[in-house]
């Protein structure tokens, strides 16, 4: 095989879904090389359909999907390569796995969790190469101690239970490697992982062109990751590849209006930190706190004779009036915890948690119900957190109902309407259903409906990470605005650094359950004390390759250095 | 929509509009139950569900103009003319013959519409009431009543169906029956063997949604538990009711024929009733005559088929996995593997 020619070529493809709606064009003339040893991301919003065109590349698309134009991808056994828009079924098995291969977001679904990972790589290795049971037994361990699985001899025969996060995905790129295809291809495979073992996936997926002389085509919305990874990059929006640069360019001199908007919209450390608002707040130290916990801990009870399960631990923190706290933390360090005791949807079972001057600790529904009309919740899914049968308006106008200002939701709908336009949503949304509304739009109502009792407490669960980028810029933006106009106090609970720091007046790192670092955005993220702090900063891509490119450096000398320390 | 990206670049495309506001526009009528599911459905699926719904509908209009449509009483022996006369040949005066017992069979055929519907009708308010209400309140509050309805759900699933109308059958009416203690039994046995099917998928959906973010975010708020089962759960949760009434509707019509044709079932003089004259057609067989015994047993055959077909289509429908669509129309080829989950784009009517 030649050098020069590209892994794969599309040529204009075209695919087109049928739905109960009507067709949808969900990918529009686009073409695409990719070169050997070359790493091509494509990025896009939801819906852009980046995924559909890595999808139609291995012919893995759903029967309801039309395609049109050419896809020729090299085949690894000669030089030649073959069209898979046309190929028989029998013929496109023969080359997936061999000539191109997937990668997953979700390691955890992914594989099977009925079979040892050795018998799931050699699964495939065996369905293409008629290798024997112990030849593809060998080939697994392996490809195991090549993608960084330690001691891989005895670890093939484990299941997938028996891994983290982060090492079923290393297992499932060793699955997508084992036949040494050209082309791997990666569907948001960091997005479903924490920042800091994010680092490592991406460490990983670095070296594959070097070490495995594999092309990687990567699929992300993370501005930051395709910093990290990409050589060159799509940007795809509705369907169409407005821009394709080499990285570099890309991010110094975007050309298309779209990808400059993408650009500006991600949240960066220290970008834009709210100080004009923190010293209006400084202005009442002495008022007595929002929310006051001393040993909060929680524990989750076990089932049967297995011991309960300490999601927080002994945790101290408050929140002023007026002030926004933002909790940050990978998942299970118990953040999302914190916030639901304090709403009262999960009991507290050691310490004391005292919200609006009510000691939670063991208190009943009944006692609660008064004190929820003063506070507010922003759920993380927008999507879920509104009953579909009911509009908008209806949704908006439960808490005004439940708690007697209103009768029913047409009387409510006055001040309905008037919360609908603080959060720059017509009025005439207030007529849809939730899933007639966009994504932010829907978040909006969801803010609105916290808001409508006036509260004097908001919690904010991942308030945008269901949200596309420039969407989540948007409602941040809002969020901001109508904190310092309400003036209420806030717990925003986010696993991205980089959000927290645009919201917050103070921030609080959570690992593990137990609370590592608190103190003002500067202090935290500019010098962080806690290693931890310092491990989850560094693991942070930012959407810049150069400064990526040091920050890299950074990383693997903090890695190598507090590899003792955690 | 979509003014977040909209103000950015250029709008979306009118498919998408179409995609996302479809369900929830155009006249009223085309959103009622079976309306909606015709409306949506191509091919196969769509030529089930009309043929469903054919039968359906021949046998509750028969059921409802049986007065109109039959010639005789259902207990008719004579007319102007004298005597019917037993086991009569289909002829110009009796269209599909006489029984046995010198009824006329096309009238028995249509009466016997009727007492299926009536126990159709008993016994699916019957469970439907008693079942939903038992799985919304046992999933919605769990705990120790959730335990004990669940262990007497699968007790109750123990007993054959036939053996509790029968028993249900003799306590009523001491085995022989007039018109509605015969449509009791077979309905409350229908009862007792569907409460906890209904009970049991409704308790699974309860639970389901009942961590859903927007009962949580009813919580929050601070609803009553009443006001959150009725208002945010319930409507949620009914999505699977249709095909479980199919089931249970069919199930029904079974059961009053196995009766009837036991010899538990409704007297001739009181109503007609289909199981009844199968029995009486068993001598008939062996001597040739086929009219006392094909009609009233195609009868059962068609209506459970056809009840049966809506429900599978329904079915079929509701999931998007399983519903065919048209194809996407400009394009050459279709792809042949199904892998990708099709849930994004179907949420607005999986919704519903």
């Amino acid at each position: 095989m030649t050098a020069e020619d590209p892994v794969v070529d599309v040529h204009d493809l075209h695919v087109t879904f049928a739905t109960d709606g009507g067709d949808v064009r969900a990918v529009r003339g686009v073409s695409l090389r990719v070169e050997p040893g070359e790493v091509l991301a494509i990025v896009g919003e939801s819906g852009s359909g980046k995924t559909v065109t890595a999808r139609s590349i291995i012919g893995l698309l759903p029967e309801t999907a039309t395609t049109s134009g050419a896809v020729l991808l090299r085949r690894n056994t000669d030089t030649g390569s073959s069209d898979v828009l046309s190929l028989s079924p029998n013929a496109l098995r023969q080359v997936r796995g061999r000539d191109a291969a997937m990668v997953f977001q979700e390691p955890s679904t992914a594989l099977n969790p009925v079979f040892p990972v050795g018998w799931q790589i050699a699964e495939g290795l065996r369905a293409h190469t008629g290798l024997s049971r112990s030849e593809a037994h060998k080939a697994a361990i392996d490809v195991l101690r090549r993608v960084g699985i330690p001691d891989p001899e005895a670890r093939v025969k484990y299941y997938p239970h028996q891994f983290s996060g982060g090492q079923k995905q290393r297992i499932v790129i060793a699955q997508a490697l084992v036949l040494d295809p050209g082309l791997v291809i990666a569907d948001e495979p960091t997005t479903a992982l924490d920042v800091t073992v994010q680092a490592e996936i991406l460490e990983l997926l670095r070296r594959l062109p070097t070490e495995f002389g594999t092309s990687v085509v990567l699929i992300t919305h993370n501005m930051g990751v395709v910093a990290d990874l990409a050589d060159t990059v799509a940007v795809m929006y509705d369907g169409e590849i407005v821009e394709q640069a080499d990285v570099r360019t890309l991010f110094s001199a975007p050309k298309h209006p779209y990808t400059r908007a993408l650009l500006d919209a991600v949240p960066r450390v220290g970008a834009s930190r709210r100080g004009a608002l923190t010293t209006a707040r400084a202005a009442a130290p002495d008022a007595a706190p929002i929310v006051e916990a001393k040993g909060l801990t929680i524990t989750y009870p076990g089932r049967l004779r297995s011991a309960g399960f300490t999601a927080v631990d002994h945790v101290d923190f408050t929140i002023a009036p007026g002030e926004v706290l933002g909790l940050v933390g990978e998942s299970g360090s118990g953040k999302t915890t914190i916030g639901r005791a304090i709403a009262g949807l999960t009991p507290v079972t050691g310490g004391s948690l005292s919200v609006l001057g009510t000691q939670v600790r063991g208190i009943s529904e009944r006692k609660l119900r008064p004190m929820r009309r003063r506070i507010g919740f922003v759920f993380q899914d927008p999507a879920t957190s509104f009953n579909p049968l009911l509009t908008i308006a209806q949704c908006v106008a439960e808490p005004l109902v439940v708690h007697g200002v209103a009768g029913d939701a047409s009387e409510a709908r006055p001040r309905v309407d008037e919360l609908l336009e603080a959060v720059q949503l017509d009025r005439t949304y207030g007529d849809r259903f939730p899933h007639e509304l966009s994504g932010g739009q829907r978040q909006r109502a969801s803010l609105a409906r916290a808001l409508a009792l006036d509260p004097e407490l908001i919690i904010a669960d991942e308030p945008t990470s269901a949200l596309d980028v420039s969407v989540q810029a948007k409602v941040l933006e809002l969020f901001v605005r109508m904190q310092s106009e309400l003036g209420f106090a806030c717990l925003f609970i986010s696993h991205d650094l980089a959000v927290v720091d645009l919201v917050a007046d103070r921030i609080a790192v959570l690992h593990h359950g137990r609370l590592v670092e608190e103190g003002d955005p500067a202090q935290v993220l500019d010098s962080p004390r806690d290693p931890y702090t310092q491990r989850l900063l560094a693991s942070l891509p930012v959407p810049d390759p150069d400064e990526q490119a040091e920050r890299r450096e950074a990383w693997r000398a903090l890695t190598g250095a507090s590899a003792n320390v955690s | 929509m979509t003014a977040d990206i909209a103000n950015l670049a250029t709008p979306p495309s009118p498919e998408e509009l179409a995609l996302v506001i479809a369900p929830e526009h155009g006249p009223r009528w085309h959103r009622l139950p079976i309306v909606r599911q015709l409306r949506s459905s191509v091919g196969l699926q769509r030529g089930m569900l009309v043929a469903g719904l054919l039968l359906t509908g021949i046998f509750v209009l028969s059921a409802i103009f049986a007065p109109l449509i039959a010639p005789y009483s259902w207990a008719q022996l004579r007319d102007a003319h004298g005597l019917f006369g037993s086991q009569q040949a289909p002829s110009s005066a009796h269209w599909l013959g006489t029984t046995v017992g010198g009824y006329d069979v096309l009238s028995r055929v249509v009466w016997g519409s009727r007492t299926a519907l009536l126990t159709i009708l008993a016994a699916v308010v019957l469970s439907l009431f008693l079942g939903v209400f038992l799985g919304l309140v046992s999933g919605y509050f769990g705990g120790w009543l959730d335990r004990v309805l669940v262990v007497v759900a699968d007790a109750i699933y123990a007993f054959p169906s036939l053996l509790l109308a029968i028993v249900a059958a003799i306590v009523i009416s001491g085995g022989q029956s007039n018109l509605w203690s015969g449509i009791l039994a077979a309905a409350i046995s229908i009862t007792v063997v569907f409460v906890p099917q209904y009970f049991r998928v409704i308790r699974s959906e309860v639970v389901r949604i009942k961590s859903e973010a927007f009962v949580e975010s009813a919580r929050v708020i601070g609803s009553s538990s009443a006001r959150i089962m009725t208002r945010h759960v319930l409507r949620n949760s009914v999505r699977t009711l249709p095909l479980i009434m199919t089931l249970n509707c069919s199930e029904a019509i079974l059961t009053l024929a196995g009766l009837g044709f036991l010899g538990f079932g409704i007297e001739p003089s009181k109503a007609a009733e289909w199981g009844y004259d199968l029995n009486k057609s068993i001598q008939d067989v062996t001597a040739g005559i086929w009219w006392t015994a094909v009609f009233p047993g195609v009868a059962i055959v068609l209506t459970v088929l056809g009840i049966t077909l809506v429900g599978e289509s329904l079915n079929d429908l509701a999931d998007p996995r399983l519903r065919t669509r048209r194809a996407a129309g400009g394009g050459r080829k279709r792809a042949k593997d199904t892998v990708q989950d099709e849930g994004a784009t179907n949420q607005p009517e999986d919704a519903r």
